[in-house]
């Protein structure tokens, strides 16, 4: 068991490091307070490969492993975690699944231009009635000779009006018990496809989220991905690295926070000294330290089984992002404890680390969702 | 056009450093290393370069085999291939002495071009790329803010003081030094990094380059690090009070007594 990154890793780690404090970070705080996009900042993380990282380099991707993948979306996440999310949909939700259960076609299509970096995607699985209740869609594909006719509202949709491709979970067969779910390669060129307008949210305010209403879209037969009535087997092995993403987008989310809190407390005096010399504080740090470090751990295994074994992880992936989303809560807690009555002003970053924090352990499923999934697997048998 | 790097690998700019214990050099044990940031911008000048035309990048450096990390990340940017110093012999060595071992590497390479960064972030020295010039046989232009090739060789605009800039023209092969702001270094690219591992590596020793070890590292220099110390905290300053006359009378009052220079 070697807990060390290998020479490879370790260089990627580097290089993204450096790309996240020399690209991304000058404007973080802008792009928050206005909500906009950071296009120019992924167009570049697009042409260093951060956009295909686990496509094979024949599909155009980087072809790096999971481990690797989460290692970058940790550093990205640890200064913009709105461009960690933005990489992680696009990479683990879109690209991923199109090379995975793709055609030749398909892949030539879609995936070599996700992969390239030279468009980012989306995925539309969550309704507003199919939450963590997600087979109980409602987008309905009715096939009408060579196309499927889609109807239906997707909410919650990573990388909307940014996306040129995104997966859509539809049912194409309501008799069918849990079989008549399929998944469909859609752009939003095609007819009867719009975007709501963007939701404000309380966090990640640099990514770009809306609804999706497909009414009576077209989509060609030949953008059907996988067969009819693959059922949740898509959704659900792409969610497994979704969790993965996140987890990784946590463990970077609580970097940064607690970076900053270290950083305070060294500065800040109180009673005469740093406040990182009275223990009060001094143990809140050891606390942070230690479970960003859990989580990592957690993380980089779930990644690790994920190399091994691209159907199997479910469980190590849903219990890394359990931890790590709880966790990056608590820390950010913490790191705005740590400041005081300035870690509630928006001058300081953990205000808006705090606030990006949240949404982690809500989204790529709940917490709750995750301890079914972890629950499921311990008490099988 | 054939074109050698020469990189060295320096403590982090971040790095707490401290001395060590004969006072000779620093603690380079717990701390992080980079490539010398003057040396990136000497490594997109040779990959523009080739860019432009064709040719092959050479990243050469000296250094212990923790240094095999800054020619990897060369490599991951875009070398083509790299020469690591890495022998016992050639370490612990002075400027003169770590030009006697670079120029007989780069001479393996016989290159049109020899681009060095300006200084190194730790000792900042820069005598390394002048010898080395000397040394190969081969004119020299440091602090270039433009190279531009010609159809007798480069010309290079070099920084001078005050914004001021010297136009040399030079005839190839040159061993060129590169200031900061030349250009704006590009990142490796995650192909890059996967493809750095299939990129040869050399690392001859003194036999291999046919030159002497007591011409080389330790043993070759001229140049000892006898009393290295942390320069004494600065005493506070003071700071003057009245109104905007009174302050500039006390303020030329000062400066006369206490510098001389008026």
């Amino acid at each position: 068991m070697d807990f060390r990154l290998n020479d490879e890793q370790e260089m990627l780690r580097q290089m993204v490091a450096d790309f996240a404090d020399q690209v991304l970070a000058p404007e973080v705080m802008k792009r928050d307070r206005e909500g906009s996009f950071p296009h120019a900042e992924i167009a570049h993380a697009g042409e260093l490969g951060l956009l295909g990282m686990i496509v094979p380099e024949e599909w155009g991707g980087s072809g790096l492993d999971t481990v690797s993948y989460a290692v970058a979306l940790m550093e990205i996440a640890r200064v913009c975690p709105s461009s960690a999310v933005t990489l992680s949909v696009s990479n683990s939700v879109c690209a991923y699944p199109i090379w995975r259960f793709g055609n030749k076609e398909q892949k030539e299509r879609y995936l070599r231009p996700l992969a390239s970096g030279k468009i980012i995607g989306g995925f539309c699985l969550t309704e507003p009635q199919a939450g963590s209740d997600a087979t109980n869609q409602k987008t309905r594909a009715v096939r009408q000779g060579d196309h499927y006719v889609l109807n239906g509202t997707k909410v919650w949709v990573t990388n909307a009006h940014v996306g040129k491709v995104f997966i859509v979970i539809a049912v194409t067969d309501p008799q069918a018990a849990r079989g008549g779910i399929s998944a469909f390669i859609v752009t939003p060129d095609m007819p009867g496809f719009s975007f709501s307008i963007k939701e404000e949210k309380m966090g990640l305010r640099a990514s770009c989220t809306s609804s999706v209403v497909l009414d009576d879209c077209q989509v060609p037969v030949a953008n059907l991905l996988g067969k009819e009535g693959d059922g949740m087997r898509i959704p659900l092995n792409a969610l497994d690295g979704g969790r993965i993403g996140i987890a990784a987008q946590s463990v970077g989310i609580a970097t940064g926070a607690y970076e900053e809190a270290v950083k305070y407390a060294r500065e800040r005096t109180a009673f005469g000294k740093p406040i990182a010399q009275h223990q009060a504080i001094a143990f809140q740090i050891a606390d942070c330290a230690t479970e960003i470090d859990a989580a990592r751990l957690l993380t980089l295994r779930a990644a690790s089984r994920r190399d091994e074994d691209h159907d199997g992880v479910g469980p190590e992936a849903a219990m890394a992002k359990l931890y790590a989303s709880e966790m990056c809560n608590r820390v950010a807690y913490k790191a705005v404890q740590i400041h005081g009555g300035y870690g509630y002003s928006r001058d300081y970053p953990v205000e808006r680390f705090y606030r990006d924090a949240r949404v982690t352990s809500l989204y790529e499923g709940t917490s709750e969702v995750q301890r079914i999934v972890i629950s499921r697997a311990v008490l099988a048998g | 056009m054939k074109i050698v790097v020469c990189v060295k690998q320096v403590p982090d700019s971040d790095a707490a450093l401290a001395v060590n214990a004969d006072r000779t050099w620093i603690v380079d044990s717990g701390i992080n290393f980079e490539l010398n940031p003057y040396d990136r911008y000497a490594l997109e000048e040779a990959l523009r370069i080739k860019e432009a035309g064709e040719g092959e990048v050479v990243a050469v450096s000296l250094g212990p085999a923790r240094a095999a990390q800054v020619l990897k990340t060369c490599l991951a940017t875009g070398a083509d291939r790299a020469i690591h110093l890495k022998d016992e012999a050639f370490q612990g060595g002075d400027p003169w002495a770590n030009a006697q071992a670079l120029a007989a590497a780069i001479r393996t390479v016989e290159p049109d071009l020899v681009l060095c960064g300006f200084q190194a972030n730790d000792d900042t020295l820069a005598q390394t790329p002048v010898l080395l010039a000397e040394m190969l046989g081969m004119p020299h232009a440091t602090g270039a803010m433009k190279i531009e090739k010609t159809d007798t060789g480069v010309r290079v605009a070099r920084e001078l003081e005050a914004d001021r800039r010297e136009v040399v023209d030079l005839p190839l092969p040159a061993v060129i030094t590169v200031q900061t702001g030349i250009n704006e270094p590009r990142y490796a690219s995650i192909k890059g990094i996967m493809a750095a591992k299939r990129k040869e590596m050399k690392t001859p020793g003194p036999a291999d380059l046919g030159i002497d070890p007591s011409q080389v590292g330790a043993a070759g220099s001229r140049l000892r690090f006898f009393d290295l110390a942390v320069p004494p905290k600065k005493e506070g300053g003071e700071v003057l009070t009245g109104s905007t006359e009174e302050i500039a009378v006390a303020l030329v009052k000062r400066i006369r007594e206490n510098t001389g220079v008026l």
